[in-house]
């Protein structure tokens, strides 16, 4: 009996009997659809951490140069206690890194603290305020969509000017436009010149409750004790050139902090690798996790599958012994019911896949993961579930194939 | 019994013997003790014979049925089939023969209830490895052959009992084999049915088919042309009835 024979009567009987078909092929279903699914998630988590996640804490070919790490994940409190025992980071080490470094950078100043401001009596609370230094924008890829950035001579001189992010501008100002007016930020009043571009958020957290005003501006100290910084942001233009940015202000700190050679930095240039290195952890724990899932739903289907098979064996006695009375050969038989069992898998795997992908969809629909289907899950579920099929069905098949005709066809 | 000649181990039967059984005997080890179901049978049957095969229940007909339909292997002695030594063959090789040359037909039907009459008297050509056109154009013509080619998408439960011999027949015919073997083939029919089905095989038999059944019934093996009894797993008898 050929094989396309085989399949046209496995379809036929898996269509004669809906039901049990149906269940039997759940786990494999199961199996699938979690290996696509959970496949396109990690996929999507990963783009989302590596291009938009890192990028906008960070920036491009970005480090920062600070007290302790931005990202800090599990952290122990030692570790914690260490940090904040450590300098912080001054004007004057910003300044001397900005003349020490040799390769061409574009660099920025940086505090922030969350704080209100307030136009009139409507209030927006809970705003991130960050005083920078001209360059911010740029190193921050922050769009301006309404206005102007300040000056580098409006940095320089303190100038009372804000720009403001999109979720403040509309708090504040609603459809009116806030160019020209005057907000107050801790009592000092500050000019809006400018609206920076919607930036979405990240993780569920809102990017657009922000407003940006001079590194020298009144507002500096509310954000830090005077000539104190968070961070000095230097953006080179690659990766090879930020390396080496890294490695001059390293020299150029350790120098200014009179470290001994054996001593450890007490500061960090942080780049976005650290989220990269946290997030590829997680990655390490989804990728030997879901695996997990996934086998254990598909032994369970096969398993299924195989008792399935059992039984349509056991019920099926005579017409085997018909079938091997009217010229089946043992190949014959075990192909037939191989087929049977591996069709109702691919079946399930069909169906998996379909799952899978709507998953996918409904994920990247209702969250801020890019989740998207890779063909190479989809090829892995076909050949799986099939491969399910085929090894569940190898002993029912076998054992069909065995059946001495004669007494297979005195079975009642 | 002018016609038989003798045979001897080692011989070749004469070209118009389809069916020679030579010494054969087949026991059964059932653990306790050895069941001697066949004590050696010789037996030798002519192209368009129509013969059946009697004896009462533990005689060993029905042992003898199995080894003639090549679905068992005999403990000694040689079974020639249509020219051809069966009696030593592999399991797979039984399987060919019997789609090639052995036409079934049960008591008890075997038809696949989910399946139409077309498609259940294909089943052999399946096995045969025809193409599917070429094997609906030969089980039409065989169901035609026996009457019932306005039944053929019929599933059996569709089907009365006559019917659904008939299609069994159909099947059994469908690979022009050297013998129809039938395994009481109106046990489960009625007497007017039954002789309905004995007058499909007396056509067949004039059409020039070999017929080989075992029945226990006296009056269905009167159709026969010769009657073969056994008993205690010898012949007891082997008579040809006045025609």
């Amino acid at each position: 009996m050929p094989f396309f024979e085989a399949f046209r009567l496995a379809i036929q009987t898996l269509r004669a009997q809906k039901l049990k078909s149906g269940f039997s092929l759940l786990g494999v279903f199961v199996g699938v659809a979690s290996l696509i699914a959970a496949w396109s998630i990690a996929n999507g988590v990963n783009r989302y951490m590596t291009e938009k996640f890192a990028q906008t804490l960070y920036g491009v070919n970005t480090f920062q140069l600070r007290r302790r790490p931005m990202f800090t994940p599990n952290v122990p409190d030692s570790v914690w206690r260490a940090w904040a025992r450590r300098p912080r980071i001054r004007f004057s080490d910003a300044e001397a890194i900005s003349e020490g470094l040799t390769v061409p950078v574009i660099t920025a100043w940086q505090s922030s603290d969350q704080m209100t401001v307030s136009y009139g009596n409507k209030e927006a609370r809970d705003i991130e305020l960050t005083a920078a230094s001209e360059r911010y924008f740029d190193i921050k890829n922050l769009g301006i969509a309404l206005g102007r950035p300040f000056t580098g001579e409006e940095n320089r001189s303190g100038a009372p000017v804000a720009v403001l992010g999109e979720a403040v501008a509309k708090r504040l100002f609603a459809d009116r436009g806030p160019l020209g007016k005057s907000v107050r930020i801790g009592g000092v009043p500050y000019r809006v010149i400018g609206v920076v571009e919607h930036q979405g958020s990240i993780l569920g957290f809102p990017l657009d409750r922000f407003v940006v005003v001079p590194a020298l501006s009144p507002a500096q100290n509310l954000v830090n004790p005077p000539g104190i910084l968070d961070a000095f942001l230097v953006k080179a233009h690659s990766d090879l050139e930020m390396r080496e940015a890294m490695s001059q202000a390293e020299g150029i700190m350790r120098s200014r902090r009179h470290l001994r050679p054996r001593q450890d930095d007490n500061f960090v240039l942080d780049t976005s690798e650290g989220v990269q290195r946290f997030w590829a952890g997680i990655s390490r724990i989804l990728v030997t996790v879901i695996p997990g899932i996934v086998v254990v739903s598909l032994v369970i289907g096969g398993i299924v599958i195989m008792n399935i098979m059992l039984m349509a064996v056991a019920e099926r006695t005579r017409e085997i012994g018909l079938r091997k009375s009217l010229g089946a050969r043992r190949r014959d038989v075990l192909r037939q019911f191989l087929a049977e069992s591996t069709a109702i898998a691919t079946v399930g795997a069909a169906f998996g896949i379909l799952a899978g992908i709507g998953l996918t969809i409904v994920i990247n629909k209702l969250s801020p993961l890019p989740a998207s289907v890779s063909p190479a899950s989809v090829v892995l579920g076909v050949i799986m579930g099939a491969g399910v099929g085929v090894v569940a069905g190898v002993y029912p098949a076998s054992r069909a194939a065995r059946l001495d005709p004669i007494t297979a066809l005195r079975q009642e | 019994m002018s016609t038989v000649q003798l045979f001897r181990t080692g011989d070749t039967p004469l070209p118009d013997v389809i069916i020679l059984a030579h010494k054969l005997t087949r026991e059964y080890d059932m653990g306790s003790e050895l069941v001697r179901a066949l004590r050696g049978v010789s037996v030798q049957i002519q192209k368009n014979e129509y013969v059946a095969v009697m004896g009462p229940s533990g005689s060993g007909k029905s042992t003898l049925m199995n080894l003639i339909g090549c679905l068992d292997t005999p403990t000694s002695g040689e079974y020639w089939l249509n020219g051809q030594k069966v009696s030593d063959l592999a399991d797979d090789e039984l399987a060919r023969i019997r789609n090639k040359e052995i036409g079934f037909v049960f008591q008890t039907f075997n038809l696949l209830p989910r399946a139409d009459a077309l498609h259940n008297v294909e089943l052999p050509l399946i096995y045969a490895g025809l193409s599917a056109r070429n094997r609906r154009e030969r089980a039409a013509h065989a169901l035609k052959r026996v009457g019932l080619g306005d039944r053929m998408d019929h599933k059996p439960n569709e089907l009365s009992g006559g019917q659904r011999q008939r299609v069994a027949i159909a099947r059994a015919l469908v690979n022009e084999p050297s013998i129809l073997l039938a395994d009481e083939p109106t046990g489960n029919l009625d007497s007017t049915t039954s002789s309905e089905i004995m007058g499909v095989f007396a056509e067949l038999h004039h059409q020039g088919q070999t017929v080989v059944m075992v029945t226990h019934e006296q009056d269905i093996a009167a159709h026969a042309e010769r009657v073969i009894t056994l008993r205690d797993g010898i012949v007891a008898t082997d008579q040809a009835r006045a025609a």
